[in-house]
């Protein structure tokens, strides 16, 4: 039980993904602009992530490890992402009509999100056990979540500010980012 | 359209004027995760290089054999392939490098300048502006890797390349090499990007 509050801890907060190990950049940049589709799209991440670290746990451990063909891991990997991605968006589409509305554009773009297969790599990486790699992908989400979300807050706020015109847009997010960053840097002893 | 500039034109594009990193901000996870030092921002650009223009290649080549519906799907695989071949290979010959850029090496296959460039590009054209394109994207992003590198690891521990340029009396600022400093180096670096453009322009 502690182990799996460790984990939860550490990929939410220590090492949030975004902000401490820079996967899923390219969403948290682009989708971070309002509130409402930052948190869409963090669910929609989390529920891929979560399915992901089930799915390629059981393939590295039964098919590519009990094979030993441990070098096809980043294109089953993908593979598996890519078809999981196409599955998840058939079944929202089919049990619920507001889920679908609400996921629904976000759920292609998620195949390129680094973040997801970055989860495939790291458990693999990191040896967990099943139990583990389903929370490890669920807290990854958690993660994702809360930093693009607390990013949309504060750019909501910026487009009031007045920003020198040569760093408007993608370059005082970066910066922003670059603060945020800082702040999370202080979450590192915790573990 | 395309068809119409010309082959150094093609090549120069990525350098500047597209910029995968500074202009189009694609392949940022990368950028900013891998250039903690200058020779590790110029070895993860040398394995872009690789992945892009030999998937280019393959993908113009068989530009007309793949089906409409299934080409991402190609796509992605044609690239992972490639992207397994650079990953083994600095593993192999490279050791300390490969552990530096970690699961960076594989996570190039969802970078997006890759399937950017085959979408939007090798797979409506030639093999021989595939690949210039494929060079002049992958050198940009590789200059911007490695400048980006260069100025974190000046400011961060005074070397570039592993050689000490800062005197002794300069204080290093840890921050640089840190993941802050990555996002305000990149910050800064589009910031006067677009400075530069404005004043191009005017």
């Amino acid at each position: 039980m502690v182990n799996i509050f460790i984990i939860f801890l550490s990929a939410v907060i220590v090492n949030n993904y975004v902000l401490v190990n820079f996967l899923g950049i390219c969403p948290f940049i682009g989708v971070s602009k309002k509130i409402s589709p930052a948190v869409s799209m963090g669910m929609a991440t989390t529920f891929v992530m979560t399915l992901t670290s089930a799915v390629s746990w059981l393939i590295n451990k039964y098919i590519l490890e009990g094979l030993n063909l441990q070098f096809l891991q980043t294109v089953s990997f993908i593979l598996v992402i890519a078809s999981l991605v196409q599955l998840v968006e058939m079944f929202v589409k089919k049990i619920s009509k507001p889920l679908y509305d609400a996921l629904g554009i976000f759920l292609p773009l998620i195949t390129t999100n680094c973040a997801i297969l970055g989860v495939a790599l790291f458990l693999v990486l990191k040896e967990y056990n099943f139990i583990e790699s389903i929370i490890f992908g669920f807290s990854a989400g958690v993660g994702f979540t809360l930093a693009i979300v607390i990013m949309a807050g504060i750019r909501e706020e910026l487009e009031l500010a007045d920003v020198p015109e040569y760093f408007k847009g993608a370059a005082i997010t970066m910066i922003v980012a670059g603060c945020l960053a800082l702040a999370f840097m202080g979450f590192s002893g915790l573990i | 359209m395309a068809k119409k500039i010309t082959l150094s034109r093609e090549f120069l594009k990525g350098l500047w004027d597209e910029n995968p990193v500074l202009r189009m901000l694609l392949g940022l996870c990368p950028a900013l995760a891998v250039t903690n030092s200058a020779i590790n921002g110029l070895s993860m650009g040398l394995a872009v290089i690789f992945t892009l223009v030999m998937s280019s290649a393959i993908i113009s080549l068989a530009r007309n054999i793949i089906p409409k519906e299934v080409r991402i799907p190609t796509f992605i695989i044609v690239i992972a392939t490639f992207v397994t071949i650079a990953d083994k290979m600095l593993a192999a010959y490279f050791p300390d490098i490969s552990k530096a850029l970690g699961p960076f090496v594989p996570l190039i296959v969802v970078n997006c300048i890759i399937l950017g460039r085959q979408e939007a590009f090798a797979s409506k054209n030639s093999v021989s502006r595939a690949v210039i394109d494929a060079f002049g994207m992958s050198i940009g992003f590789t200059i911007t890797l490695t400048i980006l590198g260069s100025v974190r690891e000046l400011l961060g521990v005074g070397t570039i390349f592993a050689v000490q340029i800062m005197p002794d009396s300069f204080e290093p600022w840890m921050v640089m090499v840190l993941q802050p400093g990555a996002f305000l180096t990149l910050g800064l670096m589009i910031g006067i990007s677009n400075w530069l453009n404005a004043k191009r322009a005017k």
